[in-house]
């Protein structure tokens, strides 16, 4: 009997929603729609009430859920055990399938007039909850009375399943002990997800398996959801996986402890309290034994501390905290007095030694306001050059970058401004100081006050005659003694000779070999031409100017001396006195000098009889002196000491100067021994001639230099002028005026006033007056020749750019 | 022979000097304790004249101390301080590691202070010297008064700095000796003649801290700069107020004059560290005595030398007129306006000024005060404007100053676009560099007219160019024929001459040409001359002559530079403005 009321149970179970669908489409739309509302309703009357926390506390209610519907479980898995035996028995179960359909007929017509009520009385509902539960409880249980009625075996599951209902009528305990209908999940507190794979969800007590009950799809549950008035209180048990309907007592226990109360409804919280414990003070003490009588007595000890506080407060070890607080405050108060009684009298006390102050810091200028003129401003150009020195800013010409901004108030912040303070505090202290004495002259004050050079006149200061016709480099010039010819020697193997007033070549006259020097006799008396053509020296009678002069000339030369003198054989090697062809003799050679080497250098003696001839290369035999009248040479040096560079004849007293590179040696051409060594402090000589009195001798340096030596005074020069920025070449004094004229390869000519005082303490005066730079530049050479006129303050110059040019006053 | 051998370099510089390494060795501290010595004493090492010598042969560069200053070092009381604070750190330390409090307590308390009183008598013995060297000193407390409070500064520096600042402000402002002011890129230069001496700070812009990289900037060793320096401000700080009769610490008449009621509402720590409010108060006196004319020169005129007199008296009266320069004249700040320099600089100057009373504590009179004369002004206003004052933009005040009167206002309205702010610290009279036009304008009131005519003119021109424009064409149609008409009556002229001269007889006596003299010739001579004449300058000076030659070379090609330049903007500035018309015509 049992087994067959189960099976009716599973087949109710199975048709009970197919039959309320059919029912629902059957039945008009606008019904569903009733329904709809009125299980909505239901529920909101349910949440409104208490919380609509229900709702979000989710999690909290299903958990008191599970514990709720252990206890009130239903008989489900028995049903789902015998599943494959009932299908034999379908027939049957359609006889009991027509029954079934009338009762729900019944039951949805109750229902629907419970909807009908619902709908009329919604605000009522709304105003008091409990209510609607009873009477909905009541309506269900009306619905199961009817059922019951109809099919008294099927029914008792139906009760089952919703007997929570009606519990408080029922026996209290009847779900507590049902040993075997109560069918428990042995598996323990895990999580039911392990089970999530298999078809059971569990044992029970007789270790058999649990089945999953059939899982419902979406609509099934929409469908319940719409049928199922309970559905809002339906729950899943998760140890068996069936649902729960939750019976109106738990509910009532959800809802108390949702709202903080006891969750049990008997208690009374207002209850009359009971003092368990008086608070009331009792006269007598609970102890028995009377207080010990030390109790009564003060601490020693701590009447030693006592003291030993106070002592210390006394003697002034201890401070209070406001003593204390106190000092501190006056440990940290800056106290400020008159430091300074007077302004500038000072104290007598202890100071740094030979204090140096630290200089100020520079005050700005135009280009650091925040507005300066525009010319200020970099432009591309400097800031090109202010991101090229961003490495090095010591470099720049400016510390910062000069802005303008056009208000005030867009003035930003200096963001160096606190690395400069830092690095003034750093130059304060670690930047050794010491004193400088600062210049304060103006550089012009430097320069020598020398008298005006127009004061000093008269001296060359235009050029007034160029004489062109050499084809080459003219190395040397000579003026003749009158002052009315000058004859040149030029790289083209010729001497020319100049009318100077006229500028006209007179003569020109070839001499084989390139001229290094040309000499035009002192002596006025004969008219001759020293020439050093390569490594002969021509005596040449030009055959201008008096004519009786050159038939003197001529007549003297003529024959030669007969002399009885041996002449040795180192001068015979040296130098060999030679007559002249006829050819030679007509373009007016009249004695020819072979050297054994090149001759750089031919200079007269003041008379006119004795010329002296330098071979640089010639070793020992470098410098030679001849006798015109006798016609003899003698080497006067055995043994120059480095390579001679030029000779000179003392104008009046019997001297000879011989210029080695470093060194000009005075020799006494009489007593034949040297006289004086004067030091150039310079590294080669090129030039030098001596001033008409015979003291003050100018020496011209390749590096640059002209020495003045006054001669009476020391060895050392007098003066060093650098007047030229190059190699010094050419150098003249003049025989009248206090002039001397110095030439260079920078084709400059200068002509400077050096006066000599007769006076011996006055020392010479050298103003330079003027600069001349007329000549071209032809292989780095410029001039290599200057001459004075004799009697006029005109001077000549000979250049590399084969022009010779005359500058008058 | 008399006496021991004596070794090398017992005597003479070998002696004078010692290595900074010996030093520390002899005075028994710390490289850092040394450090803070040498900036509260102001020692600083010493350049020898022959740095081998003074190194004892050695060549390699060391820093060198004077014997003599770091004996100095070693009688100072503080020095004893410094070795005991770092023992007690030492000890604080410790006892923190091992979280004894009561040592700590106890340690603290005995911690020393630095005395610093004697220090600044000693490196300042007497009152200008200490005011000559004040400009490091007020340059960093300005800019420690703008510090906020940070790790490794004592915590109550940047406050002590911006009441010792203010205070030396009001002494200013007391005194009238506030002579030029400058505004930078890099803050703001005043310059004070105090006793003769002129002091010059500098005031960084506002919101000037940003934090420094600590390889760049060691805030520990500013600071222990400016703990010297705190002492010697406030120091100066009271003689200047006795000088003042003023009462220092400064009191505020303003407060002293309120009821009592009044006063406790007034917390006067928190006024007078307001710089601002407190600055735009009059301080209270001791004595009420009327203040001193200034002394008449007259008295002096027998010196022999009368120029230099009349220019010191000239300039005396210039700063007499500078030092009531605002007297009278009433100015309102609006909010985008510095608002503490130009408060210090009007009052300097006897102006009164004030602001607007919701944005800051101190304002005397509102802006809608009718006796207002100037409104400074930094921002263009839309709102409301009086009539009566002008409205003008801060540049006007320190260019005023800066002219020793009061400068016209129409440059410096709202909007319009300022002239060049110039520097006054330059040289007026310096030769060889480049003056702005601007400046030559200041000297020369010829030339301010001219520059002043040239601007109206320009204007008149701009307000009839409209007018003109469209006549202009014809104008220049009708100068163009005139000239073409002109020519052709010269050629006429010149040809009749010529045609008449062979006319007259072959001989005739020409009158003599006057060769005229090339106008560079004599120049070029006399250059000519002078560079002869630098070939004779002796060997000694020769290369002090070529160094200051080229100094002097390279300035005057910067001075030509910067002319080239302003010449160069000038012209492209007129040709905007042409380029403008055109525009505007055509439009």
């Amino acid at each position: 009997m049992a087994k067959k009321g189960a099976r009716n149970k599973r087949k109710l179970e199975e048709h009970i929603p197919k039959k309320i669908e059919e029912e629902i489409n059957e039945e008009s739309d606008v019904e569903t729609d009733d329904l709809l509302n009125v299980i909505n309703n239901e529920e909101d009357a349910d949440s409104s009430d208490s919380d609509r926390d229900i709702e979000e506390s989710d999690g909290e209610v299903e958990d008191v859920l599970e514990s709720a519907t252990n206890g009130n479980d239903d008989d489900s898995d028995v049903e789902e055990e015998e599943d494959d035996a009932d299908e034999e028995e379908d027939d049957d179960v359609n006889e009991e399938e027509d029954d079934i359909d009338d009762e729900e007929d019944d039951v949805s017509s109750v229902e629907d007039e419970e909807n009908e009520g619902w709908t009329s009385s919604e605000n009522e509902e709304e105003e008091d909850k409990p209510k609607n539960g009873t009477s909905l409880s009541e309506t269900k249980s009306k619905t199961k009375s009817s059922k019951n009625k109809a099919d008294g075996g099927s029914v008792s599951s139906l009760t089952k399943l919703v007997k929570n209902d009606d519990n408080k009528e029922d026996d209290e305990y009847k779900n507590d002990s049902s040993d075997d209908e109560d069918i428990r999940n042995t598996v323990g507190n895990i999580p039911m997800k392990w089970y999530d794979e298999y078809k059971h969800i569990g044992y029970n007590w007789d270790g058999k398996k649990i089945l999953k009950p059939p899982q419902g799809d979406q609509l099934d549950e929409f469908l319940k959801k719409m049928e199922d008035p309970d559905f809002w209180r339906t729950v899943k048990d998760p140890q068996t996986g069936q649902d729960v309907v939750l019976s109106e007592q738990d509910i009532e226990l959800i809802r108390r402890i949702q709202a903080r109360r006891n969750p049990d409804a008997q208690f009374d919280e207002y209850a009359p309290w009971i003092e368990w414990f008086t608070s009331e003070v009792m006269q007598m003490p609970v102890r028995k034994f009377p207080e010990h009588k030390r109790s009564f007595l003060p601490s020693k000890s701590e009447a030693k501390k006592v003291s030993k506080l106070v002592h210390s407060l006394k003697m002034g070890w201890l401070k209070t905290l406001a003593e204390k607080e106190k000092e501190r405050t006056k440990k940290d108060a800056m106290n400020f007095y008159m430091l300074w009684e007077s302004d500038d009298q000072a104290e007598h006390m202890r100071r740094i030694y030979k204090h140096i102050s630290a200089p100020k810091r520079a005050l700005p200028g135009h280009a650091e306001s925040y507005n300066p003129p525009a010319e200020y401003l970099f432009n591309e150009k400097e800031m090109k050059l202010w991101k090229k020195y961003e490495e090095t800013p010591s470099k720049r010409k400016l510390h910062f970058l000069p802005q303008k901004y056009d208000s005030l108030r867009k003035v930003p912040s200096y963001s160096r401004f606190i690395k400069e303070r830092f690095l003034r505090c750093l130059d304060l202290y670690l930047c050794p100081r010491a004193i400088k004495m600062r210049l304060t002259i103006e550089p012009e004050d430097l320069v020598p006050k020398l008298p005006s050079p127009k004061d000093l006149q008269p001296f060359p200061s235009v050029q007034s005659i160029i004489y062109e016709g050499h084809s080459d480099m003219v190395r040397c010039i000579s003026v003749d003694k009158i002052g009315q010819y000058m004859v040149s020697g030029s790289d083209d193997t010729t001497i020319k000779i100049w009318e100077i007033n006229t500028g006209r070549c007179v003569k020109t006259i070839p001499v084989e070999g390139i001229v290094r020097s040309v000499e035009w006799c002192p002596n006025t008396a004969i008219n001759l031409i020293l020439v050093a053509a390569s490594n002969r020296v021509i005596l040449i009678n030009p055959n201008i100017g008096d004519y009786v002069v050159c038939e003197k000339t001529d007549e003297l030369l003529k024959e030669a001396p007969l002399s009885d003198l041996i002449i040795s054989d180192k001068v015979k090697t040296t130098v060999q006195w030679v007559d002249p062809t006829e050819e030679e003799y007509a373009k007016g050679f009249r004695l020819i000098l072979k050297h054994f080497k090149e001759v750089a250098q031919v200079t007269w003696h003041g008379k006119g009889d004795y010329f002296a001839t330098v071979m640089p290369e010639g070793a020992n035999k470098a410098v030679l002196i001849s006798q015109l009248s006798k016609r003899r040479s003698q080497i006067p040096l055995a043994k120059p000491k480095g390579l001679v560079q030029c000779v000179l004849f003392h104008p009046t007293r019997p001297m000879f100067f011989v210029a080695t590179q470093r060194h000009v040696r005075v020799y006494d051409l009489l007593k034949q021994a040297m006289v004086k060594k004067l030091t150039t402090e310079s590294k080669w000589v090129s030039k030098m001639d001596i001033h008409p009195g015979g003291d003050n001798l100018l020496v011209a340096t390749y590096d640059r230099k002209v020495l003045w030596f006054d001669l009476d005074l020391s060895t050392k020069p007098y003066q060093t002028l650098r007047l030229h920025p190059t190699a010094v070449r050419a150098i003249a004094y003049h025989k009248r005026y206090p002039l001397f004229a110095t030439g260079s390869d920078d084709t400059g000519v200068i002509v400077s006033h050096g006066m000599v005082y007769n006076d011996l303490l006055q020392n010479a005066l050298i103003v330079p007056l003027k600069r001349f730079e007329e000549h071209k530049r032809v292989n780095d050479f410029g001039v290599f020749d200057v001459k004075f006129h004799p009697h006029q303050p005109w001077v000549f110059s000979s250049g590399a750019d084969s022009t010779i040019r005359l500058h008058c006053n | 022979m008399a006496g021991p051998r004596k070794k090398k370099f017992e005597s003479g510089e070998g002696a004078t000097y010692i290595s900074r390494r010996k030093a520390i060795r002899k005075l028994q501290v710390s490289m850092n304790t040394f450090r803070t010595l040498c900036i509260l004493k102001g020692i600083y090492p010493r350049e020898p004249r022959n740095r081998k010598r003074a190194q004892k042969g050695d060549m390699t560069i060391k820093t060198l101390y004077h014997v003599k200053d770091i004996q100095f070092l070693m009688n100072e009381p503080n020095i004893w301080r410094l070795r005991s604070m770092r023992v007690i750190s030492k000890k604080v330390a410790k006892a923190r590691a091992i979280r004894d409090k009561e040592t700590v307590g106890r340690l603290l308390d005995k911690f020393p202070k630095v005395e610093l009183d004697h220090i600044v008598k000693e490196r300042y013995p007497t009152f200008i010297d200490a005011l000559r060297d004040l400009d490091d000193c007020l340059t960093l407390c300005f800019l420690f008064s703008s510090f906020p409070s940070m790790k490794h500064l004592p915590k109550d520096q940047s406050a002590m700095c911006r009441r010792l600042t203010t205070e030396f402000l009001h002494a200013i402002i007391e005194s009238k000796s506030l002579r030029k002011v400058f505004v930078s890129i890099k803050g703001y230069y005043f310059q004070a003649e105090i006793k003769g001496q002129t002091i010059t700070w500098i005031v960084p812009h506002q919101y000037g801290f940003e934090p420094q990289q600590r390889s760049e900037v060691d805030f520990k060793l500013m600071s222990t700069f400016v703990d010297f320096y705190i002492v010697l401000l406030g120091f100066v700080n009271f003689r200047l107020y006795s000088g003042l009769n003023l009462f220092y610490p400064p009191k505020f008449s303003c407060i002293e004059d309120q009821s009592e009621e009044d006063k406790k509402l007034v917390d006067e720590q928190v006024f007078i560290s307001e710089r601002v409010a407190a600055l735009n108060f009059p301080l209270s006196k001791t004595s009420t005595a009327t203040e001193e004319d200034d002394v008449n020169l007259d008295e002096f005129t027998d010196i022999d030398n009368p120029e230099k007199m009349e220019e010191i008296r000239k300039e005396a009266e210039a700063v007499k007129g500078l030092k009531s320069l605002f007297k009278g004249l009433k100015f309102f700040l609006n909010r985008e306006v510095p608002r503490e320099n130009l408060v210090f600089m009007i009052r300097c100057f006897g102006g009164e000024v004030s602001w607007d009373k919701t944005l800051f504590v101190g304002s005397t009179y509102n802006e809608d005060d009718e006796s207002i004369t100037h409104q400074i002004v930094d921002r263009p206003m839309k709102d409301k404007q009086y009539i009566s004052r002008y409205y003008i933009q801060p540049q006007w005040i320190f260019d005023s100053v800066n002219a020793r009167q009061l400068l016209p206002v129409n440059k410096y309205f709202i909007g319009a676009v300022l002239p060049p702010h110039l520097s006054p610290f330059v040289d007026k009279f310096r030769e060889d560099s480049y003056v702005p036009p601007e400046e030559k304008a200041l000297y020369d009131s010829e030339l301010l007219e001219k520059m002043h005519n040239e601007i109206n003119s320009e204007d008149e021109a701009e307000i009839s160019d409209a007018a003109i424009s469209d006549n202009e064409d014809e104008a220049d149609l009708n100068e163009d024929s005139e000239e073409e008409d002109e020519y052709p009556d010269d050629v006429i002229m010149e040809d009749g001459y010529k045609s008449e001269e062979p006319k007259k007889s072959k001989l005739s006596v020409k009158a003599g040409e006057v060769t005229k003299e090339k106008p560079y010739s004599k120049l070029k001579e006399d250059r000519a001359d002078y560079k002869l004449r630098e070939k004779m300058i002796k060997g000694k000076y020769r290369k002090i002559y070529n160094d200051m030659m080229i100094t002097k070379r390279t300035k005057s090609k910067e001075a030509l530079l910067l002319k080239k330049k302003r010449s160069q903007l000038d012209k492209q500035a007129v040709e905007d403005k042409k380029q403008k018309k055109k525009t505007k015509t055509s439009k």
